[in-house]
């Protein structure tokens, strides 16, 4: 910082976009409260982008300097890296079953939440509690509930009569059951939800029942158009999590991704190639292809969000 | 619910007004009935699971393989949380855990409420962009950085210690930064040019006004930041290599690779390792879901 001060002032002073010294003093002191992050951004963000970039072209396994390879690792990956298309499966399998069926969940806890029930802050509490259970925890939980013999899910069924199955070591079934795991934890966003309901101005009801509208039709006309902008961000938030999970995945299969590689998911496998065969380079451009799906994605989230999402405020 | 909706229409159709506001006066208390009852169902299907931990973690092996299961454990075996604390060094990764979480949650603070600060109470050029900037960064996955990020460590020779877990804490975290900047635009910029005209400097400003003014919003993300912290697997998973570094998350982990089938010692490991996560947010719900809220909103 103090070279850059000295730079500044050694500057030979140019009149036509000169600076204020108020406005310059206000650069400076803005810059340095920014720059814990600024280094942060540079250090553990935009390097590594750009490094990741770069490896993903080479052959690298860290102890030796990476080797250019040219488009060698996009090529396997694409053309004959059977497990990459399955984890690619298996990814696009959960982020289009879980990351709907949550937001439909917390949405409809949420709404019945708002209906000013006595003891809400009781059940808001009760369905918040799973989300903050770390996720190893939960997934030793989980794997006891849903043990195939002894567990406590089978026994359920068993009791109402209906067929059992392996849960996690069925590879038909142990992505469900990860989602099953999943939804425990909906909390969170139900919370959000439950924020973005409260937001909603009571008069807009009123309206609604002048006009004649019943429960569902005020659902339907009022509060989902009221909130489309939360359900927005909870969706983006939520795909791009859903694109990256790991943990549990991980824990319940000892990082193998089984039974069968069905747990076997995006970044269990890149886990898998950068840290278990140290094929960075492999991993790195498994990461920006990634990157490159999941913007492309948010990009169109973001395009379709002028079709559904509705801002207060902002006059069409 | 949409039964109840369409018999009120009949209804009312049927015998005109007088009637309509009796059935009127009648449904939301036949709503909040059924409201009641649907919540109190969920309510209790997702509570079972910490029961079944509770109970499974006090249970003798032989009870644990009952058909049906049993939810009382008898006899009580407290030596399964004697076995959990021993079998791995529990003592040990708990205070690495928590070690860690607390350097966190004190350079999380520092950090994000300086930047915070500089994003929200001073007009500087170029800050806009730069804040866009900040909040692109929320998009990228961690899996972009990872690896470099890995081989920055490394060269450092920090690969096998705790220091890739805490020091970076200190360069922010822009989610933090983004909950803490949109708080600190909802103090009045009265207060501030007041201070300014008294001379005070953007620092003191920082420190004296705007720093305990957001103390809900700090409380906050030092919550997030704990919580983060002490679930957190990944980290401590790809940067701790030596066993007496471990946390409890990896703990527990390695805890399960050994021993699948002691499930009483592993359910006991799992409770200690829930329970300070379940007192901090029992003390702090109010902020915490204050805080979550925040993270929501515009």
């Amino acid at each position: 910082m103090t070279v850059w001060q000295e730079l500044a002032a050694n500057r030979p002073q140019r009149r036509s976009w000169q600076l204020t010294r108020a406005v310059r003093r206000d650069l400076r002191n803005g810059l340095l409260f920014v720059s814990p992050w600024l280094v942060g951004l540079c250090v553990f963000t935009l390097y590594p982008i750009l490094a990741s970039f770069y490896y993903s072209f080479t052959v690298y396994d860290i102890i030796s300097p990476p080797q250019f390879a040219g488009l060698a690792n996009y090529q396997d990956l694409l053309t004959t890296d059977p497990l990459f298309w399955k984890a690619v499966r298996n990814t696009l399998y959960y982020v289009a079953v879980a990351v709907p069926l949550y937001l439909c969940i917390a949405l409809a806890v949420a709404l019945l939440l708002n209906m000013k029930l006595r003891g809400m802050a009781l059940y808001r509490t009760l369905f918040f509690l799973p989300s903050i259970v770390p996720d190893v925890a939960s997934a030793m939980l989980w794997a006891w509930i849903l043990n195939p013999q002894f567990g406590l899910l089978n026994a359920l069924l068993r009791g109402l009569g209906i067929p059992t199955v392996g849960w996690l070591s069925d590879p038909n079934w142990s992505k469900p059951a990860l989602i099953l795991i999943g939804l425990w934890a909906f909390g969170s966003s139900m919370v959000i939800f439950l924020a973005a309901l409260q937001d909603v101005p009571e008069a807009l009801y009123e309206a609604a029942e002048l006009d004649g509208a019943g429960l569902l039709r005020k659902t339907w006309n009022v509060t989902l158009p009221m909130i489309t902008p939360t359900i927005f961000f909870n969706l983006v938030l939520g795909m791009i999590g859903a694109f990256q999970y790991f943990t549990t995945a991980f824990v319940l299969s000892q990082g193998t991704g089984g039974p069968a590689s069905s747990t076997l998911f995006y970044s269990l496998l890149l886990y898998n190639n950068a840290f278990s065969y140290f094929k960075m380079g492999y991993s790195s451009a498994m990461a920006w292809l990634l990157f490159a799906f999941v913007f492309l994605l948010t990009w169109l989230v973001f395009k379709s969000a002028n079709r559904w999402v509705y801002y207060e405020g902002e006059n069409a | 619910m949409a039964n109840e909706s369409i018999s009120s229409q009949s209804l009312s159709l049927s015998s005109g007004a007088t009637q309509d506001r009796t059935v009127r006066r009648h449904r939301p208390w036949l709503r909040r009935i059924v409201g009641h009852l649907v919540l109190i169902v969920l309510a209790t299907v997702f509570t079972i699971p910490f029961f079944w931990l509770l109970s499974t973690s006090l249970k003798p092996p032989e009870q644990l393989f009952r058909l049906p299961p049993e939810w009382i454990p008898s006899p009580v075996m407290w030596s399964n949380y004697a076995k959990a604390t021993t079998f791995i060094p529990f003592f040990r990764y708990f205070g690495n855990t928590l070690y860690i979480t607390i350097f966190n949650v004190f350079a999380i603070l520092v950090s994000c409420s300086l930047v915070a600060y500089g994003f929200a109470r001073i007009q500087w050029p170029g800050r806009d962009s730069l804040f866009m900037v900040l909040i692109s960064t929320l998009m990228i996955p961690g899996a972009v950085t990872l690896i470099p990020t890995f081989i920055i460590f490394r060269n450092l020779g920090w690969v096998g210690t705790p220091n890739p877990l805490t020091w970076p804490a200190f360069t922010g975290n822009a989610f933090y930064i983004f909950l803490l900047r949109q708080f600190f635009l909802t103090i009045p910029n009265e207060l501030s040019a007041a201070a300014k005209i008294d001379g005070a400097s953007e620092f003191q400003i920082y420190w004296r006004i705007i720093l305990p003014l957001a103390r809900a919003a700090l409380a906050a993300v030092a919550l997030f930041t704990f919580m983060a912290n002490w679930n957190d697997f990944l980290g401590p998973l790809i940067y701790l290599s030596d066993k007496n570094q471990f946390t409890l998350a990896i703990g527990l982990y390695g805890f399960l690779s050994r021993v699948r089938t002691e499930w009483g010692p592993l359910m006991a490991a799992s409770t200690i390792m829930i329970s300070p996560v379940l007192v901090l947010f029992f003390f702090t719900q109010r902020t915490f879901i204050q805080g979550i809220t925040m993270t929501g909103i515009k």
